[in-house]
């Protein structure tokens, strides 16, 4: 898998919502924190169901792509096609395709696991044997689905959030620093499950900085340095 | 999924979360019950003046509590990222704005009647029968319009720094006008002083009006600003 050559843009259209092309094309990609350039010029691309590392210093723009895929940034310039669709002018086809898990969970504290997780699945109308079913997978259901989430662990928390992204049906999964805050057993935990999820046909980005534990669950890393995206390499 | 059916989903959340947190109860009913105790005191006491300004008094204790509970409303959102949440998943904003609201308006409706109560307990305030109609139906328009601006400005001072400032900044200007109508509305339902009961029902109009515009205008525009 490699960097898409700048002279060969694929048409939106053959990058098709079914999975056939790239899940995500970014092409010379510009995005601004306010007046600073978070990212200048980035060109990429990941197809179905890689597990894909961005490696970088902080600052590097590693969370702000997370944010530009998820369509929370805005695409100054160039062309960011996330799905099939292009993100600049159809931002609102994308959304409910993308799961992103930043430093926070998006879970209500005074709400039970199983209500957290029904109450996202009914945002897409998910079927309740769907939510059971995402509830399953994360290992949350049972013992802990009555419980608040106020009351759970770091771990319990991540495997809640990534139920109820299971739950939306998101097809690319947005990581930021996913392994934070997890001891070894929820760790070991989350890549089994972000390994299950890409066979099964999701797409996750990773943004991490620990890179021994990330570099082995990645089928590929993508270097980005002051908002560039340099340098990759399969694995 | 439809706007109404988002709605629902997240005003039976936004309940639900009230329910269990028992922040109303024993945060923000006290907060108005104190407020209406210190008019009580800032007026001497005085039961004549006391049953004259009850209208009003119960109204701003309203809007203060109203500012308490469209903070709650929305860091319960913030807390945890789940707005942001919201916004990636491509939820209907519309629904957002309309079940936020409709939260909002089953709190204050429950608070509107205790203060109500409170009122009558502390001011001497006294409700008459024929005036029950346009009591309630004052009631349910203000709050409307109450919730809508709250829900409306929540929603904008979210992502904003200094938001508990900002905050009570743009929403007290702007519900001003249900202060004053839904005060002499109130009036004419109670028949304090020489306030008759047919006059109420204009206000009612005003506030009708009021409630259409922003809900239908923070509908509307509430998509774009928690974009930004």
């Amino acid at each position: 898998m490699s960097a898409a050559a700048p002279s060969e843009p694929p048409a939106a259209s053959a990058v098709a919502s079914d999975g056939s092309g790239p899940v995500v094309e970014l092409r010379d990609v510009v995005a601004t924190l306010g007046n600073f350039p978070a990212l200048s010029g980035t060109t990429m691309h990941v197809d179905q169901g890689e597990i894909v590392l961005l490696r970088g210093p902080n600052g590097a723009g590693k969370t702000t792509l997370l944010r530009l895929c998820a369509g929370l940034v805005p695409v100054v310039r160039g062309t960011a096609t996330i799905l099939g669709h292009d993100l600049t002018v159809d931002r609102e086809r994308v959304r409910p395709h993308v799961g992103l898990l930043g430093h926070q969970n998006g879970l209500y504290a005074d709400l039970t696991v199983g209500e957290n997780v029904r109450f996202w699945g009914s945002t897409v109308g998910a079927t309740t044997i769907e939510i059971e079913s995402a509830m399953e997978r994360m290992g949350v259901a049972d013992r802990l689905e009555s419980v608040p989430v106020s009351k759970l662990s770091a771990g319990q928390k991540r495997r809640t959030a990534l139920a109820a992204l299971v739950a939306r049906r998101a097809r690319l999964w947005l990581l930021d620093e996913p392994h934070a805050g997890l001891d070894q057993r929820a760790r070991d935990e989350l890549d089994e499950i972000l390994t299950q999820a890409s066979q099964s046909g999701a797409t996750v980005l990773v943004a991490s900085h620990e890179l021994d534990r990330a570099e082995s669950l990645a089928t590929r890393t993508i270097d980005l340095i002051a908002g560039h995206a340099g340098s990759e390499s399969d694995r | 999924m439809s706007t109404w059916r988002v709605g629902w989903l997240i005003a039976r959340k936004d309940l639900r979360i009230e329910w269990r947190s028992r922040v109303i109860t024993n945060q923000v009913l006290p907060f108005a019950f104190v407020t209406m105790v210190i008019f009580g005191i800032a007026l001497d006491a005085n039961t004549d003046v006391l049953e004259l300004v009850a209208p009003g008094l119960v109204w701003l204790a309203t809007m203060f509590s109203l500012l308490l509970l469209v903070q709650r409303a929305f860091s319960v959102e913030a807390d945890d990222g789940a707005l942001d949440a919201m916004r990636v998943a491509g939820v209907d904003a519309r629904g957002i704005f309309l079940g936020k609201a409709i939260g909002l308006v089953v709190q204050l409706l429950v608070l509107e009647v205790l203060l109500l109560c409170a009122a009558m307990v502390l001011y001497g305030e006294t409700i008459r029968l024929d005036g029950v109609v346009l009591l309630v139906t004052t009631m349910v328009s203000a709050t409307c319009g109450l919730a809508a601006v709250g829900t409306l400005y929540g929603g904008l001072a979210a992502g904003s720094k200094g938001r508990e400032t900002l905050l009570p900044l743009l929403t007290l200007p702007a519900v001003a006008p249900v202060l004053i109508g839904a005060t002499r509305a109130v009036e004419s339902a109670l028949g304090t002083g020489v306030a008759e009961l047919s006059e109420g029902w204009q206000w009612v109009s005003l506030l009708t009006v009021f409630a259409v515009v922003f809900g239908v205008g923070g509908a509307l525009a509430f998509g774009p600003l928690i974009d930004e």
